[in-house]
C-alpha cells in the first residue's frame, strides 16, 4: 500500500522481439541458442560498406502489435540513428526511430486489480492506459560477463541477437501502483502472443521492460524519475517498483533528494542499485538514417493487416458472454490465451451445451493440462471429444460423477469417451424393466424396512435407493430408480 | 553557430577519444571553418522542400526498399571472427564492461 499523502507516477517501456525468421535489416537467422556469432553477416557485424534492407515481415508484425494495442499507424515513418558506444553495438549506433515513429496515439483498456497481502487479486476493474508510441528498431548483441575464462578482466560479445527486430512500446506515465504496471505488462504480453507478433516470453528475453518511477506529495508536480532496468520477469518488475517507491519516499522524508539515474534490480538482495547517473548519461545525437528510405505504408495496409488478425481477446470475451451466456469471469478465463479460447469454442459446438463445456474446461481440463504441463493446443483430449463426453452426460448415459472419472481416463489413454464407457461397462441402466426388476428384488429382501416405511418413516427412502444403486453396481439411472421405488413402496 | 573548445571537448568525449590541449587548440578553428562552410546553405530558403532522408538518389529509388522474411546463410562463427583483434571461445573478447 502506498503511504498516505504520497502519489506514485509510473511509465513503462517494453521491448518485444517480433517473430520473424530473419533479422530486420539482413537475412541472418533470428534463431535462439545457436553457436555464438554464427548468425552474422557484414550488415549485422557493422562492417564498412554494408547496407541495411528492411524486412517487410517485421513491418507487418509491428503493425499487428500496434493495432492490437490500439495505436494508429503513421503512413510515413523515418528510421534514425541512435549513437552510443557499447561492445554489443558494432556499428556504434542503433537503427531506431525517433521523431517520426511507426505508430502513435494509442489507448487500450485493460483489467487491473488491487492485491491483498499475499498477492491475490481482489476485485478486477477496467483501466485505460495511453500509449505514446510503438516504433521499430534493431536489437543489440549480447555481452557475456560470466561462464567464460577471466571474466574479471574481459567481457565477451555474441552478435547473433544484433539486428533482431524489436517493437518498442512506450506508455504515458499512467500507472499509480506497481500492480497496475504488472497487469499492463501481462496484458501486452497476451495481446502480442494472441496476434502472433511476438512470443513475448520474458525468460527467453524476447520481452523486456523498463519502468520510470517517481513519487510526489499528493497534488504537487512530477518528482524526479528513476529508470529501473534488469527486470527479468513481470514479478521482478513489480517488486522493483515497490522497493523503489519506498526508497524514494523515505529519502525525501528524511530530507534527501531523488537523483535522476538508472538503477538495476538485484533479486538476490531484493533491492535496486545505481547503474549510472544521468550526469554521465548519453547524448544520443539522433539523426535520420541515410541508408534507409522513409518507411511508407502502401494504400490499405492497415486494413489488410487488421483483416489477417484473429479476433482480439476483448472482442472475443464479449462475444463469449453474448453468444454462449458465459459470465464475465468465466469468459475472461477462457480468453486468457488464443489456444484455450479456440478449444472452448470447438468443445462448445460439439457439446451443444456451452455452459457445461465451459465448466468442464475451467475445472477438469485445465487441471489435467496443468498437471501434464501442456497448453490447450497440445491437449491429448480433442475439444470434440470433450463435447462428446458432455453429450453422454446430458443424454443420461452416464452420471456427472462417472464422467469425471471417464475424462481422467481419456487424458491418460487418449481413448474416446464412448470407448471408455463401453469398456468399463459404465453406461447407466435406463431400461425401465430392468430397474423395476431390481427394485422389486430389493423391496422383497427388506420386509422390515418396508413395514416401517409404510408406517410413516419416509426417511427410509434413502436406504432403499442406496440398496438399489448397490445392486446395480451404481449404474442405475437415479431419477428412474426414485420414481420406481416411490411407486413400489406405496404398494 | 561558432564552435568552441567546449564543443570539441564534448564531441571527443562522446566519440570516446582522448584529446590533448594542443590538439584542441588546433582542431577548434578547423571544425569552426567546416561548420561555417556548410552554413552557406542556410542562405537558401528550404521551407517548402521536404527533408531528404535515405536512398533518394535516382539509383536509390530503383533499389528495392524492403525484402521478404527469408533467412539466408550467414558467415558462420569462424569467418565472422577472422578479422577480430581478440577472438576467444567463439566470441569477440573485449576489456571488461559493466
Amino acid at each position: 500500500m502506498i503511504k498516505e499523502g504520497w502519489e506514485v507516477v509510473i511509465g513503462l517501456e517494453i521491448h518485444a522481439q517480433l517473430s520473424t525468421e530473419s533479422k530486420i535489416f539482413c537475412g541472418c537467422s533470428t534463431r535462439f541458442g545457436d553457436e555464438p556469432n554464427s548468425n552474422t553477416c557484414p550488415v549485422c557485424l557493422g562492417l564498412p560498406g554494408a547496407l541495411p534492407v528492411l524486412n517487410w515481415r517485421a513491418v507487418e508484425l509491428g503493425a499487428r502489435a500496434a493495432l492490437a494495442l490500439g495505436l494508429e499507424l503513421n503512413g510515413r515513418s523515418v528510421f534514425a540513428r541512435k549513437n552510443y558506444f557499447y561492445p554489443d553495438l558494432p556499428k556504434g549506433y542503433q537503427i531506431s526511430q525517433y521523431d517520426q515513429p511507426f505508430s502513435e496515439r494509442g489507448e487500450l483498456e485493460m483489467m487491473t486489480s488491487v492485491r491483498d497481502e499475499s498477492g491475490h487479486a481482489r476485485e478486477w476493474k477496467p483501466m485505460k492506459v495511453r500509449i505514446l508510441r510503438l516504433h521499430l528498431e534493431e536489437d543489440a548483441g549480447k555481452n557475456v560477463h560470466e561462464g567464460l575464462p577471466e571474466t574479471d578482466r574481459f567481457s565477451y560479445v555474441d552478435l547473433n541477437r544484433a539486428g533482431t527486430p524489436l517493437a518498442e512500446i512506450v506508455t504515458e506515465p499512467d500507472f499509480r501502483t506497481s500492480w497496475e504496471a504488472y497487469d499492463y505488462v501481462n496484458h501486452v504480453r497476451r495481446a502480442l502472443q494472441w496476434v502472433g507478433a511476438s512470443e513475448a516470453d520474458m525468460e527467453k528475453g524476447n520481452l523486456r521492460c523498463e519502468a520510470n518511477v517517481s513519487v510526489r506529495r499528493t497534488g504537487e508536480g512530477f518528482g524526479t524519475k528513476v529508470e529501473l532496468k534488469n527486470l527479468n520477469s513481470v514479478r521482478f518488475m513489480q517488486k522493483a517498483i515497490e522497493f523503489e517507491i519506498e526508497r524514494q519516499i523515505e529519502l525525501i522524508e528524511s530530507g534527501g533528494r531523488v537523483s535522476q539515474e538508472t538503477r538495476l534490480w538485484d533479486d538476490h538482495l531484493g533491492e535496486t542499485r545505481v547503474m549510472r547517473s544521468k550526469e554521465e548519461a548519453h547524448d544520443y545525437r539522433y539523426f535520420p538514417e541515410p541508408d534507409l528510405p522513409p518507411l511508407v505504408l502502401p494504400e490499405g495496409f492497415a486494413e489488410r493487416v487488421r483483416a489477417e488478425m484473429p479476433e482480439l481477446p476483448e472482442a472475443r470475451r464479449a462475444r463469449f458472454m453474448d453468444e454462449y451466456g458465459l459470465s464475465y469471469p468465466d469468459a475472461s478465463q477462457l480468453t486468457s490465451g488464443r489456444a484455450l479460447a479456440d478449444y472452448f469454442e470447438r468443445a462448445a459446438k460439439a457439446s451443444e451445451n456451452a455452459r457445461a463445456a465451459s465448466n468442464w474446461i475451467r475445472s477438469e481440463v485445465l487441471r489435467e493440462l496443468e498437471a501434464a504441463g501442456r497448453g490447450a493446443e497440445e491437449s491429448p483430449v480433442a475439444p470434440e471429444e470433450l463435447g462428446a463426453l458432455v453429450r453422454l452426460v446430458d443424454g443420461g448415459k452416464i452420471s456427472g460423477k462417472q464422467a469425471k472419472d471417464v475424462l481422467v481416463e481419456m487424458f491418460r489413454t487418449g481413448k474416446t469417451a464412448s470407448a471408455i464407457v463401453e469398456e468399463q461397462g459404465l453406461a447407466q441402466v435406463s431400461d425401465a424393466g430392468e430397474i423395476e426388476r431390481i427394485v422389486s428384488e430389493v423391496v422383497a429382501a427388506n420386509p422390515k424396512q418396508l413395514e416401517q416405511y409404510r408406517a410413516g418413516k419416509e426417511s427410509l427412502l434413502g436406504f432403499f435407493v442406496g440398496q438399489v444403486m448397490k445392486a446395480s453396481q451404481g449404474k442405475a439411472n437415479p431419477k428412474l430408480v426414485n420414481e420406481t421405488l416411490l411407486k413400489k413402496l406405496k404398494g | 553557430m561558432p564552435i568552441t573548445e567546449a564543443d570539441v571537448k564534448k564531441i571527443a568525449e562522446l566519440a570516446h577519444m582522448e584529446i590533448a590541449d594542443e590538439e584542441l587548440r588546433a582542431l577548434t578553428p578547423q571544425m569552426a571553418a567546416i561548420v561555417e562552410y556548410v552554413e552557406q546553405l542556410n542562405e537558401l530558403d528550404t521551407s517548402s522542400v521536404e527533408p531528404a532522408t535515405g536512398g533518394l538518389t535516382p539509383e536509390g529509388e530503383r533499389t528495392p526498399a524492403s525484402r521478404e522474411d527469408a533467412a539466408r546463410p550467414s558467415l558462420g562463427q569462424k569467418l565472422a571472427l577472422e578479422e577480430a583483434p581478440d577472438p576467444s571461445h567463439g566470441h569477440f573478447r573485449v576489456p571488461k564492461v559493466l
